[in-house]
């Protein structure tokens, strides 16, 4: 049954193959068995799963039933849920249980899901490995000795593991697709402003966006179904009418331009990577598409200028921390200054205070034009070089990740090697496009991810390429042995 | 560009972050190496680039002035660390 994708389950519980109560009894003995030692759960919520998957019976029952109703989820614990832990991954906010839902938890419970709980992540997002969680890192279900990506690192090892049939995340600066590559399953980040950000506990709040994780691309088109909509609560959702992005998946892809960005293929490319994602290329091309070699002139710019605005967007949004209103609060403070200087300096692992005080200086008197100013004059310029590419192809195509899932320490100990990990990435974050990321192949049994970048508002094409390309290949279905 | 020791400790207070003061180097010299990988944007002349702070160029949202949350203070205050008759306690500001 955990093989399954979303539609089929969705199919077998409407043909009353089996019910939702069923369904979940078997998603949670599962992650009771496994995930000891893939640790993508920060919190299990049984009790509250099995009311929500009556509840979900008693709607199929009554032929009430959408094609999410009586699905479980996960949610990447960033999302607030009301009434449980919702830490973010950090001892800061460890004993937080949010008093709200975040919308994006409200939608995917009135669309009938069933949450089975709450997912393992890098500390506040901040990280591609997993490894700052507090809870201690999420292991690849493909090798336990490699990271599973990060910052959704949890999601994507859930579904890989078959813990679930899909999960969200949020990507910032690659944390759904660079995950999503290392454990070889698919999502996506949606066009910035999409998914509501209500709830969804902030990083850099210029970049964050939620998406979703699952196995296969038509899976994410349901799941993103229910989470995307204009949300009042949050000043950026964007005012537009709703999409149906499950619709229309099948049709034909003749005619699709194809653009190869010459920056994503140069040197740190794993040859292997190279290779499978121009063997993908030669599957799209043979459904129809054409290649056209483009340039990102100024693709090189997108992590520095992301290493200013991320962190300096982190440092305001983590300045509510202060052990006063909720979170963490140390000890016997002498003064108010030791209560917020000692709460957030216990509170906060090292990654996110090397984000605070880069955030910091460069927000700081007298530096504040040089750095954050100079950082969004320069994502201008990456976006005005996607812009001036999507005059003349309809997608991007290239790699996730600059290599496949590494080492456990390979590059905690070096914030840039650890940076770069996310090179392909980012300048999508920065532009605010929507990108993805499918499964295309192996390196030493470790899953290859290739990303699709779209347009503006071009989801519902990315899903398209990406579930006809899956109609053709079996990558998405391969699971790991555990 | 380097970050000294002083310097980080500026930082660190302009941040209210207690950093342990046997770490203060690593940091120092992590965050000079983070300084650097961002210094390569100075090498690019954007004198005549408008910034971009909103990536569709939006701008916010303004809604009717008409009042649409209740005053939860029981239930945000139940996950507050230390309160007392609805307020939240801190240190002595004032002597």
């Amino acid at each position: 049954m955990h093989d399954k994708t979303i539609r089929e389950l969705s199919d077998g519980l409407k043909s009353k193959a089996f019910s939702s109560l069923e369904l979940t009894e078997s998603f949670l003995k599962r992650i009771e068995r496994l995930d000891p030692s893939i640790n993508a759960f920060i919190t299990v919520t049984p009790e509250r799963a099995l009311k929500a998957a009556k509840a979900a019976d008693v709607a199929l029952e009554k032929g009430a039933a959408g094609p999410l109703t009586g699905i479980p989820i996960a949610q990447k614990d960033i999302f607030c849920t009301e009434g449980v832990r919702s830490s973010c991954g950090s001892k800061m906010l460890d004993q937080f249980i949010s008093p709200y839902n975040a919308t994006v938890v409200d939608r995917l419970n009135a669309a009938g899901t069933v949450m089975l709980g709450k997912l393992n992540m890098d500390e506040f997002a901040m990280g591609s490995s997993n490894e700052t969680s507090f809870y201690g890192p999420v292991k690849n279900p493909w090798n336990l000795e490699t990271v599973p990506g990060g910052s959704s690192g949890g999601s994507a090892a859930a579904v890989a593991a078959r813990l679930v049939p899909g999960a969200t995340g949020t990507d910032t600066g690659g944390s759904i697709r660079q995950p999503a590559a290392f454990c070889g399953i698919t999502g996506i980040k949606p066009t910035y402003g999409l998914v509501s950000r209500w709830g969804m506990i902030a990083f850099a709040s210029s970049l964050d966006q939620a998406g979703p994780m699952a196995k296969t691309a038509e899976d994410c088109a349901l799941l993103l179904e229910a989470m995307a909509g204009f949300d009042p609560k949050d000043s950026t959702s964007l005012e537009r009418p709703k999409e149906t992005y499950s619709q229309g998946l099948d049709e034909s892809i003749e005619g699709l331009r194809i653009g190869l960005p010459q920056e994503f293929f140069g040197e740190g490319l794993d040859p292997d990577i190279h290779q499978a994602i121009q063997a993908a290329i030669g599957e799209i091309e043979k459904l129809g598409a054409t290649v056209k070699a483009i340039s990102l002139p100024h693709m090189h710019l997108s992590g520095p200028a992301y290493y200013v605005v991320a962190p300096a967007e982190c440092s305001s949004n983590l300045a509510r921390l202060d052990g006063v209103r909720y979170g963490y609060r140390a000890e016997n403070p002498k003064d108010l200054k030791d209560l917020y200087m000692r709460s957030r300096g216990e509170g906060f692992g090292a990654e996110v205070k090397r984000r605070i005080l880069i955030g910091t200086y460069a927000l700081s008197a007298g530096y504040y034009d040089a750095y954050y100013i100079k950082a969004q004059k320069i994502r201008r310029l990456i976006s005005d070089d996607f812009k001036k590419a999507f005059e003349e192809v309809d997608v991007i195509m290239g790699p996730t990740s600059p290599s496949v899932a590494f080492q456990f320490g390979e590059k905690s100990q070096d914030p840039i090697a650890m940076y770069l990990s996310d090179i392909y990435t980012i300048a999508v974050n920065l532009a605010g496009l929507p990108g993805m990321s499918v499964p295309v192949g192996f390196s030493k049994g470790l899953p290859i991810g290739m990303q699709i970048i779209g347009n503006y508002f071009s989801e519902q094409r990315l899903l398209h390429v990406a579930h006809r390309y899956q109609g053709v290949t079996d990558w998405h279905q391969q699971s790991p042995t555990l | 560009m380097s970050l000294t020791s002083d310097e980080v400790n500026r930082i660190a207070f302009l941040a209210r972050l207690a950093i342990d003061p046997d770490k203060i180097d690593a940091y120092a010299k992590d965050l000079s190496g983070i300084m650097n990988f961002i210094d390569e944007m100075s090498a690019v002349d954007t004198e005549a680039v408008p910034p971009m702070a909103h990536p569709l160029d939006q701008a916010q949202r303004l809604r009717p002035d008409v009042v649409t949350e209740e005053n939860q203070r029981e239930t945000f205050q139940k996950i507050a660390p230390k309160v007392e008759a609805g307020l939240y306690l801190v240190p002595k500001v004032l002597e």
